[in-house]
């Protein structure tokens, strides 16, 4: 194995870029974290009159600035969520990169700050400065549009989309139902690009996307009726408030047909993602780069934004739905008010809960993110037809299955809810068991290929 | 404000951001990035060699089949969302009349899988 060595010119230039490294990787968390907390729980009617009426001095019913006031405290929240999405992107296209690397026994981007960490800053900044193409004959108009679509279908998906106790911009209460309609806008922008690049690879690659994320989308909705017939509201903040803190009171671990709804869910979302094992749309290998081969620049960097802004989305979703949420053990509702105070303000504390209630939103959704990447370098791609197998055969009469026996679960647990609570642990101590085995048997295999490992301390 | 109006405000908001991003982005882009456009680089991508046939080329069948097969299952699925959140104040009644329309679908379902429309790989 050639050791590669990275001679920096002067050691001082090492420190500075440690330092600049460690200072963004410190920095950067602490931003989102502080933007999330501080401003998205501002967007709240209450809270934004107490504001108008203790700190502008004004009677918010009367009052003529009271609607510009909403308007600018939702584009202050709407504007972290986007700074939020963007900067998560980026981190995870890094992140994405360095897994794969060590998953493929390689080293992967090391050059720009230490173990390349702003390497995605550098990746952005070098699309900005790179010519915008649009090709001879293509449909000028609407190849420059469909941009526009794929990052609506992302960014709108964040209005609805909770990351803590009160972080949350807009609680609709046809949220998740909006999550699912607004995500097909995504399929509009893939087929616009598709169609209007006049190449054969881009029409083909959006033909198939459109296919697969279509087909997958009718497993998804079935998926999560399971979770909206347990707690009987679409809402997504209603959902979480519906599940608890612990384990087994999680939807995923109360009803066996939830834990298949879980998985149902998963695949679909990996499928619409166009996640590897269903990247069959933009399989280098034979469609180019499917529908965005035509794209240059930063027309191009938007789809990859979307896309790893949408792993975010797709662990959020699945920990919103299935495994609690925001929830914090032994916090109830009750916990949360007493707090929160009878100010017009929240008290201390309770930003202080808001702050535990993003932690453990993030801890979940990012050990998703993790298990889509892990999937993504492990398995190889699927066919065709055993995608369109896969989704019509298989999930979608298992989707049906799963939400008729939460019917029938959902009578037995109104008239005996202590088997509600017998599954639950049942089943988290089997989810344990199983998780342990499953260490215990990868450990093994380390163990096995100790000798062959390669040397990647040179990161 | 319409106080039904005043929960979806911040999407109107967001949509508005979101085309406010996508333009600010795109025109950076346009300010900083150079244009020097020649023939080689609008012709569409063939691996370099010159572009056969038309860009926007037929395409089978089966995938109109799979748009008809979507619209039918994914409008039955937006039908059962306002039963499913309301189903504890309906009750028996709305269950029987959601499992009858369940059942039709699931006996399309059946048809369609007996026809083969959902073999990818059929001739």
């Amino acid at each position: 194995m050639a050791q590669f060595s990275f001679a920096f010119p002067k050691p001082g230039t090492k420190k500075l870029l440690v330092g600049a490294t460690l200072g963004a990787a410190l920095a950067i968390p602490a931003l989102l974290a502080g933007l999330l907390v501080f401003l998205v729980p501002m967007v709240n009617k209450p809270l934004l009159d107490a504001f108008i009426r203790e700190k502008l001095g004004h009677v918010p019913a009367t009052w003529v600035g009271t609607q510009w006031v909403y308007a600018a405290a939702l584009f202050l929240a709407g504007i972290a969520m986007f700074t939020f999405a963007a900067i998560t992107g980026g981190i995870f296209s890094w992140y994405e990169r360095r897994v794969a690397a060590r998953i493929q026994s390689r080293i992967g981007p090391n050059r720009v700050g230490v173990a390349g960490f702003l390497q995605w800053i550098a990746d952005a900044v070098k699309l900005l400065f790179k010519e915008d193409l649009v090709p001879g004959e293509a449909d000028a108009m609407l190849f420059r549009a469909a941009p526009y679509f794929v990052v609506a279908g992302m960014t709108l998906v964040l209005v609805a989309l909770p990351a803590g106790q009160a972080i949350v911009v807009a609680d609709l209460d046809v949220g998740i139902f909006y999550i699912l309609a607004v995500t097909s806008f995504i399929v509009v922008g893939i087929l616009l690009s598709g169609w209007s690049s006049n190449s054969k690879w881009s029409l083909f690659g959006a033909i198939r996307a459109t296919a697969q994320v279509v087909s997958y989308e009718v497993p998804a909705g079935l998926a999560i009726l399971v979770p909206v017939l347990m707690a009987g509201t679409l809402s997504t903040q209603g959902l979480i408030r519906a599940q608890g803190g612990w384990p087994w009171e999680w939807f995923f671990f109360r009803n066996p047909a939830a834990a298949v709804a879980f998985f149902i869910l998963f695949i679909s979302q990996l499928a619409e993602g166009n996640r590897t094992p269903f990247d069959l749309a933009e399989a280098e290998s034979e469609l180019v780069a499917g529908y965005f081969s035509e794209y240059s620049g930063f027309r191009f960097a938007l789809y990859f934004l979307v896309e790893w802004a949408n792993l975010w989305i797709i662990g959020a979703v699945a920990t919103t739905l299935f495994l609690g949420g925001w929830q914090i053990p032994g916090v109830s509702a009750q916990t949360w008010a007493s707090v929160r105070g009878a100010g017009s303000f929240p008290a201390f504390g309770w930003w202080a809960l808001q702050f535990v209630s993003l932690g453990i939103f993030a801890v979940k959704t990012l050990f998703l993110v993790n298990v889509v990447i892990w999937i993504r370098w492990t398995l190889p791609r699927i066919r065709i037809d055993q995608m369109m197998n896969l989704c019509w055969k298989y999930l979608v009469p298992a989707g049906f299955a799963a939400m008729l026996f939460t019917l029938v679960w959902q009578m037995v647990a109104t008239w005996a809810p202590i088997v509600e609570k017998i599954t639950a642990l049942v089943v988290f101590a089997a989810t344990v068991w199983v998780t342990w085995r499953f260490l215990q048997q990868t450990r093994k295999n380390v163990s096995l290929i100790a000798h062959e490992r390669v040397d990647l301390s040179n990161w | 404000m319409n106080p039904a109006l005043q929960s979806y405000f911040p999407l109107a908001v967001v949509i508005v951001l979101a085309v406010i991003l996508g333009l600010t982005l795109l025109g950076l882009a346009n300010l900083l990035g150079p244009r020097r456009p020649n023939e080689a680089k609008s012709s569409p991508f063939e691996f370099g060699s010159r572009p056969s046939g038309l860009g926007r080329d037929r395409f089978d069948v089966k995938f109109y089949l799979l748009a008809l097969l979507f619209v039918v299952f994914d409008v039955e699925a937006v039908f059962m969302y306002p039963w499913a959140v309301s189903l504890g104040d309906l009750g028996w009644p709305s269950f029987v009349v959601m499992a009858v329309f369940g059942a039709t679908l699931v006996v399309g379902l059946v048809y369609v899988w007996k026809k083969g429309a959902i073999d990818w790989s059929r001739e």
